[in-house]
């Protein structure tokens, strides 16, 4: 694992990738500008920019599935003639489908490692940019019926706590809280990834996990988030890049734009996300 | 076009054929040539592992104590799940092969249904019935405080319902082929039924079993999606080597193609030194 | 037709003496005496059995009859492995039909025998004993007196593969008669053999059926192992009983095409007034018996003879007009199937037929003298 912190990296990384932004923005400035003012009918004066056409391919993080298909529709309404397609997975598997050469536009991902899988073979067209950041949370079942309401409470071994696997983001993070707060935590299992260690929770298999902000918030009222302090030691950053060679560079530059406007951000907060 | 296919052909059996057996010349093109892709697409990839797998690490990665209980716990599991497949899926197979009652057919189909299932979905399907809070776990855990999740008993559990399938339709099929007459023959000499099954019919089949256990035991070795949903994965009490494996992808290719050659080489071994002494001898 | 006589000899004697010629008045056993006494009815969608058997204990019993008459069913029927539809079966005085089939004192040999494979032949014959609550040792000291009575003792270790079909047979009947039953039942015992085995296997079994103390009921489409292993003979065909009788009789005295056909005989069934018997369908016969009403009329094909021309003699009363239908080599005769005013077969010499010029087709004149010709009461 790495050894600088998650929050140096992501304020490196804003600062890198301000140049970068505002000429990405350039392209679709008006539209993000007028987004704003309006939510729900975004494509008022999209007259002023030129006409974008054709159809994109994202690569993104799962846990951005449910906010960046809100994003899509919105994008499609406000440029009529783009199609914006996802493929949503892991994030490992798709910096391993990029560098492979999967004919992809923008890849958001779900860690700054991720993106550095991508980044290190000059697979991308400019520098990523964080757009989010996630926070942990503990996933407990509805109501909290077992009071837990800090992360020690966590380590009283008649709860069956489930993490994520060291080797994914959400259990990395979850093991640098942890160290951050001193406690010794035996999970009865490491999942193979975030989801996984929520749907113990919404089953009722488990009686808590450590999981994201947004993970709880997609839940609905499966589960119950409960807040720690530790989770400011470990929170992940998503960034976003475009991609070498992408398929109408044009298109996708706007989509990222659109994703980093105050209207994009809106519904990614909505969904539980951090401003980056 | 056809020089080049034979000698596509040749070039295929004579690299990619394990065995050191001549063909002789009447051997049919039709048959031979897709015979010797389909090898070459079998072993292929075990051969690109092979290529890429680390040697020079190798050494290092392999003193990892973690692999050697995850292959431990694999080998205990999906031999575990073999005899729990054996005890209840060979009356099971019996039922189907030799009785008659209404569904029949619809509970055969059913039996088959852990087969087509994808092995993830087969793990939530197992946390529902068989969880803490299940259809069926949840009187486990009143009555007798077992829980299944998270447990040795629990990746057992996984396996033995994936790989199931495999030695009850292989027994099944065994037993339609074994001549029902020989029950009949074992009943007037004044065996009860399940004399004749136990003293006649199941030596009869032994071959049969004998194959879908090993089936079943490959299954259940290799056995990941259920495992992981159903049990989580805890080093030394439910990571099996596939689970580390798919685990050590994540951020160490390297590791695990080595964790993945050191299941495949213990699987090879196994199942060769079986077919020698079962499938031969029958 | 048999020349010896089967004699009710105790099971531990392994040489019957052949008795004097004479049968032994049958008794058919009462329901509450000792013998079999079965009537089986078996009713399915495309086949019915509804047939009566009884049978004294020493006795063999045969059914006769052609492929699908029921044979077999009824032997099921009796083993307990086909439920009886109706009807009811006694052994010894007591009633089996609801029994099953492992609390039978039923011993079966199966057609193909079903030895088990995976035993040897001394495990195969300690099966039974075994079953029915023997030791091992037990079990395996029975089934090795068995297997030296059938003069297999050095066959004991061996697997019924290395076995030869006559080996075999009598593993398979030692098998059986381990179990020391009140029923013996054999399913054509000598089907799967070839003909010369056959021939050996034929006499030893009729002489350990001749040492059997109890019923013996074997089933075979073979009229002459029915004939040479049976005391009594029962012919099946459709379904029911359509003749009963010793060997002698039926060969004599057949009622039906089928056992005419059997034995060799031409059959045919008329009205007789005084000599004369006037078919069905066709020209009278003239026999030398004197009956009224309804009878058989049978002649064998040796009896007949065949002319190209119409013979001129007083002599042949019963001279007929026939073609030639089919030829079949016969042993070292020719059988010629004939039509016309009658339908017979008629066996004649190679040299004859030659110099008949006979062929498909051909037309003959065919006589019979009544001195050949045996009728008798329908």
């Amino acid at each position: 694992m790495k050894t600088r912190s998650v929050r140096r990296t992501r304020r490196t990384l804003q600062v890198g990738g301000a140049s970068a932004v505002a000429l990405l923005a350039l392209s679709a400035c008006s539209s993000s500008a007028d987004d704003s003012s309006s939510t729900t009918k975004p494509d008022t004066s999209s007259t002023a920019t030129p006409k974008l056409s054709g159809s994109i391919t994202v690569f993104a993080a799962a846990s951005l599935k449910e906010s960046f298909t809100t994003l899509k529709a919105d994008f499609e309404k406000a440029h009529p003639g783009t199609e914006v397609n996802f493929s949503f997975g892991g994030s490992d598997t798709l910096a391993a489908q990029i560098t492979s050469g999967a004919p992809a536009s923008v890849f958001a991902a779900a860690s700054p490692r991720t993106m550095a899988m991508v980044t290190d073979r000059k697979d991308t067209a400019a520098t990523p940019a964080t757009f989010v950041r996630n926070q942990l949370e503990i996933a407990t079942l509805p109501g909290n019926p077992d009071k837990i309401s800090s992360l020690k409470d966590l380590t009283q071994s008649s709860l069956k706590v489930v993490l994520c696997d060291r080797t994914v983001p959400c259990g990395a993070a979850a093991q640098k809280a942890l160290d951050a707060a001193k406690l010794k935590l035996t999970p009865v299992s490491y999942e193979e990834d975030v989801k996984s260690a929520l749907n113990k929770v919404v089953l009722k298999e488990a009686d808590a996990a450590v999981v994201y902000r947004t993970d709880v918030k997609a839940a609905g009222g499966k589960v119950e988030g409960v807040e720690f302090p530790e989770s400011a030691d470990a929170i992940n950053a998503y960034p976003i890049a475009l991609l070498k060679n992408a398929p109408n560079p044009t298109v996708a530059k706007a989509f990222i734009a659109l994703v980093r406007s105050p209207e994009g951000q809106r519904v990614l907060n909505a969904a539980g996300f951090l401003k980056p | 076009m056809t020089k080049t296919d034979e000698s596509g052909a040749v070039t295929g059996t004579l690299t990619g054929g394990p065995r050191r057996r001549r063909f002789r010349p009447a051997v049919p093109l039709p048959l031979l040539l897709p015979g010797a892709v389909a090898l070459a697409f079998l072993l292929l990839p075990l051969v690109a592992l092979l290529v890429r797998a680390p040697w020079s690490s190798l050494p290092s990665l392999l003193t990892d104590t973690q692999v050697w209980q995850a292959l431990r716990l694999s080998l205990i599991c999906a031999t575990a799940a073999t005899g729990v497949s054996l005890v209840l899926g060979v009356p099971l197979a019996w039922l189907l092969a030799r009785t008659k009652f209404p569904g029949r057919g619809f509970v055969r189909a059913l039996v088959t249904l852990p087969l087509v299932l994808p092995p993830v979905v087969g793990g939530v399907a197992l946390l529902l019935a068989l969880g803490r809070n299940g259809v069926a776990g949840q009187w486990l855990d009143a009555w007798f405080g077992i829980t299944l999740p998270f447990t040795t008993a629990g990746v057992v559990v996984a396996e033995s319902f994936v790989a199931m399938p495999f030695l009850v339709i292989s027994v099944e099929g065994t037993l339609r082929a074994a001549d029902p007459r020989y029950e009949e023959a074992a009943t007037t000499l004044g065996a009860s039924r399940f004399t004749a099954f136990r003293r006649v019919t199941l030596p009869l089949i032994a071959p049969g079993i004998a194959a879908g256990a090993v089936l079943a035991w490959a299954r259940a070795l290799g056995e990941f999606g259920a495992t992981i949903t159903f049990a989580g994965n805890f080093p030394g009490r439910t990571q099996t080597m596939p689970l580390a494996v798919y685990l050590a992808l994540q951020n160490d290719p390297d590791a695990a193609i080595a964790l993945s050659l050191v299941l495949l080489t213990v699987s090879i071994a196994v199942l060769a030194a079986l077919r020698d002494r079962w499938m031969t001898a029958s | 037709m048999r020349t010896t006589r089967r004699t009710n000899t105790p099971m531990t004697d392994s040489h019957p003496t052949p008795a004097d010629g004479t049968r032994p008045p049958r008794t058919h056993p009462r329901p509450d005496a000792t013998g079999l006494y079965a009537h089986l009815v078996v009713t399915r969608p495309a086949f019915g059995l509804d047939i009566t058997l009884t049978a004294a204990p020493g006795e063999v019993v045969a059914l006769l009859g052609p492929n699908g008459a029921g044979k077999t069913t009824a032997l099921r029927a009796l083993a307990g492995l086909t439920p009886l539809t109706a009807g009811h079966l006694r052994l010894d005085g007591t009633e089996l039909d609801r029994t099953p089939p492992e609390s039978r004192p039923v011993g079966v040999v199966f057609q193909d025998y079903l030895l088990f494979p995976h035993l040897t032949a001394l495990d195969n014959v300690a099966f039974g004993p075994r079953c029915q609550g023997a030791t091992k040792t037990e079990a395996r000291a029975e089934a090795a007196a068995w297997l030296d009575r059938m003069g297999l003792a050095e066959h004991a270790g061996v697997k019924p593969r290395r076995l030869s079909g006559g080996q075999a047979q009598r593993v398979a009947l030692a098998r059986a008669l381990a179990t020391r039953p009140r029923l013996l039942l054999l399913d054509e015992p000598l089907a799967a053999l070839d003909a010369r085995t056959r021939l050996d296997v034929r006499s030893r079994l009729r002489r350990h059926l001749a040492e059997f103390e109890a019923v013996a009921v074997l089933v075979t489409h073979d009229p002459l192992d029915a004939m040479v292993l049976a005391d009594r003979l029962t012919v099946i065909e459709d379904g029911r009983v359509v003749q009963e009788g010793t060997p002698a009789d039926i060969a004599r005295r057949p009622r039906t095409d089928y056992i005419a056909h059997l034995v060799g005989l031409n059959l045919y069934r008329g009205r007789a007034d005084g000599h004369t018997v006037e078919l069905a369908a066709g020209p009278a016969i003239t026999t030398t018996e004197d009956l009224t009403g309804d009878v058989f009329v049978a002649f064998a094909p040796s009896a007949v003879t065949l002319f190209r021309d119409r013979p001129t003699g007083a002599s042949a009363r019963n001279l007929w007009r026939c073609e030639v239908a089919g030829l079949e080599t016969h042993g070292d005769q020719i059988r010629a199937d004939l039509t016309g005013e009658i339908a017979l077969a008629a066996d004649l010499t190679t040299v004859a037929a030659a110099e008949l010029d006979l062929h498909p087709g051909a037309p003959v004149w065919a006589t019979v003298k009544a001195t050949q010709t045996h009728a008798y009461p329908a």
